[in-house]
């Protein structure tokens, strides 16, 4: 799989580099800054971005406005932004184009080097990887749908919106298959979603908890 | 009076004074740097103040007979009528500009010659027909005018002393007749004693002279007091702006550069735990451990980087970070922020602090069970109220709550917080700030 990088610290830019190229991916190119990231993703049409938050000139939020114009330019190029902490609103802003083919981890989450190979092929692969801290972040504040789930089908919510199948959740929460499914469709019904294509309700489940 | 520089020389001066003994001291003063300059600033006084005096006289004199000679009816020339009423017209808009001429002509008196420096009133021209009265109803033109009527008279009656101090020697020989040897023993006495005392006679005259110039040229104290309160208005707010930018700066250069490295750290601690095959399981256990030590520390470090200042509040405002802070409290906060218009970075720095550390005390202290947030702006303030329905009981006064230290930021920029907290609960706590 592809890869163009976008990080300004020359270290971890070396330091991601091999770590991706250890994982699998062919990094065809890493740059320092957003102006640069937009030129390479012309040039390169790679399979996924993986971008900083904050670079210059400014070093505020220039990596996801640069996430921005590449997912409305290219929609089939998927893009997972790192930052050293994670924001609600850069969140909201990411998600607002479409739940598809996008991540947002903190930094740290490349210290678990398999996690986030992992959350990288999903995300390339089209699936949503987002940090755990930013489920909680956009989970708390929505608090009127919110309140008809029991905290068992919030949790599984919550590992729906952290891009992970039925599978995965069966995984996480221990529980058998047959449990994370009857969950699962509870949500839908308590979210008055039609019984159509299954993963188009988990995404439209998905949007309507983050209220994009 | 702060705004007066006293003068370095008259300190070496004392010290040189000081310093000499035996019968040379005696005449020490007499050639003293600073009696010289007493004696110029008195005598320069005399013929300045003279000179001034009688103009400012001689206007008040006019304007007086011009107006006394209207309100008799003239019955002279029409042109004569028409002078008197230039006059009586002119000669008020004449004088507050020459009073404020002569004022600085006698402020650099004191400047040169004493090197003591007066500051000048403020002057307030206004505009229209207003700017030609306003100097009638402010004290200052009173009591500079004072002066100008007053140095005449008191400067030039110093001067004149001063100069027969010093020329007694001259003066007394001089005078009237031939006297006779006991006389003649006695005027030589008395003039080598009015030589001696001129030092201290000029310095007098200085001195006294200084004391009533400042008074009389110099600010008035309620000026004086509304220039102070001003300029430690102005240096508080740089202070905490200073202080606002400092910590904006140090976030930045963790972020760029501690954390940086930490990350690159626990990646390749990361990597190596997950490709070494070869090692023993002692060295794979003390790369795990490592690595979450690491990872711990980046944990840590990013708590405390954002509580130094969140960048978000620059990139996207007061509602972008607060939603973050809600959302990290471990008990669910309502949000609502309704401000129109962005204040400046330290107001909402101040604001953003507010609430974290109120929802801190709220989680740690409490036993709450959810908590409201409400940011808005009423009038030109800035208004968070942090409410929630844990058992009461808070006050900013303690020492360990955070609080304290938040009112007292809050106080810095002419803000307050208040705790309401009875037994039982609810708590609410209110920063009111201007936004700027």
């Amino acid at each position: 799989m592809r890869v163009v990088l976008a990080e300004d610290s020359v270290l971890l830019r070396a330091g991601l580099t091999k770590l991706l190229t250890d994982g699998g991916f062919e990094v065809v190119d890493a740059v320092p800054d957003a102006d640069r990231l937009l030129t390479a993703v012309d040039a390169h049409r790679p399979d996924v971005v993986v971008v900083d938050v904050r670079m210059p000139p400014t070093h505020t939020d220039e990596g996801i406005r640069a996430a921005l114009v590449i997912r409305r330019l290219h929609p089939e190029i998927a893009v997972c932004v790192l930052s050293q902490y994670v924001e609600e609103r850069y969140a909201t802003d990411l998600l607002s184009v479409g739940t598809s083919g996008v991540g947002y981890l903190l930094k740290d989450r490349v210290a678990q080097v398999s996690d986030f190979l992992d959350a990288l092929r999903r995300v390339a692969a089209g699936g949503t990887a987002l940090d755990p801290e930013v489920v909680a972040q956009l989970l708390v504040r929505r608090d009127d749908p919110m309140e008809r789930l029991t905290p068992r089908e919030q949790e599984v919510l919550r590992l729906m919106a952290e891009g992970r199948s039925n599978n995965g959740i069966t995984a996480a929460l221990k529980v058998g298959h047959s449990a994370v499914e009857k969950y699962v469709t509870n949500i839908f019904a308590k979210l008055d979603l039609p019984p159509t294509d299954t993963d188009h309700r988990r995404v439209l489940a998905v949007l309507k908890y983050l209220g994009t | 009076m702060p705004n007066v520089v006293p003068m370095t020389s008259a300190s070496t001066d004392a010290r040189t004074d000081a310093r000499t003994t035996g019968p040379l001291a005696l005449l020490r003063p007499l050639s003293s740097h600073r009696t010289w300059q007493a004696t110029f600033h008195a005598v320069a006084g005399m013929f300045l103040g003279a000179a001034t005096g009688v103009v400012v006289v001689l206007l008040g004199v006019l304007w007086w007979a011009a107006v006394i000679s209207l309100v008799q009816g003239a019955n002279g020339h029409w042109l004569l009528t028409a002078l008197y009423v230039v006059v009586a017209l002119l000669a008020p808009l004449a004088v507050p500009p020459w009073v404020r001429f002569i004022s600085a002509l006698q402020r650099e008196r004191f400047r040169a010659l004493l090197g003591v420096e007066i500051a000048a009133p403020g002057h307030a021209p206004g505009s229209g027909w207003r700017s030609i009265l306003r100097p009638w109803t402010t004290g200052a033109t009173w009591r500079q005018l004072a002066y100008h009527l007053l140095t005449p008279l008191l400067g030039g009656l110093g001067g004149v002393v001063v100069l027969a101090c010093w020329s007694a020697p001259v003066l007394l020989p001089l005078s009237v007749g031939t006297p006779s040897g006991p006389e003649y023993l006695l005027r030589f006495v008395g003039a080598i004693a009015l030589l001696f005392a001129a030092p201290w006679v000029a310095r007098g005259v200085a001195g006294a002279d200084t004391a009533v110039a400042r008074h009389l040229l110099g600010r008035g104290q309620a000026e004086e007091l509304a220039e102070r309160v001003e300029s430690l208005a102005r240096s508080r707010a740089d202070l905490t702006s200073a202080a606002d930018s400092e910590r904006r700066r140090i976030e930045r250069d963790l972020h760029d550069g501690v954390q940086q490295r930490l990350v690159c750290l626990a990646m390749n601690l990361g990597m190596a735990r997950a490709t070494l095959t070869t090692p023993t399981e002692e060295a794979l256990e003390v790369i795990a451990a490592a690595h979450d030590e690491a990872t711990a520390a980046l944990a840590e470090l990013r708590d405390f980087v954002r509580g130094l200042h969140p960048a978000v509040l620059d990139d996207r405002g007061l509602d972008a970070a607060l939603s973050g802070v809600v959302a990290r409290a471990p008990l669910p906060v309502k949000l609502r922020v309704d401000v129109p218009r962005r204040c400046s970075p330290s107001i909402e720095a101040i604001a953003y602090f507010a609430v974290s550390e109120a929802l801190t005390n709220v989680a740690k202290h409490a036993e709450a069970s959810r908590a409201e947030v409400v940011t808005e702006q009423v009038g030109d303030r800035l208004v968070v109220t942090v409410t929630d329905d844990g058992r009461g009981g808070a006050s900013s006064e303690g020492a360990g709550t955070g609080l304290r230290g938040l009112a007292q930021r809050a106080a810095a920029v002419d803000g307050g917080l208040t705790v309401v907290s009875p037994p039982g609960g609810p708590t609410t706590v209110t920063v009111s700030v201007p936004c700027e």
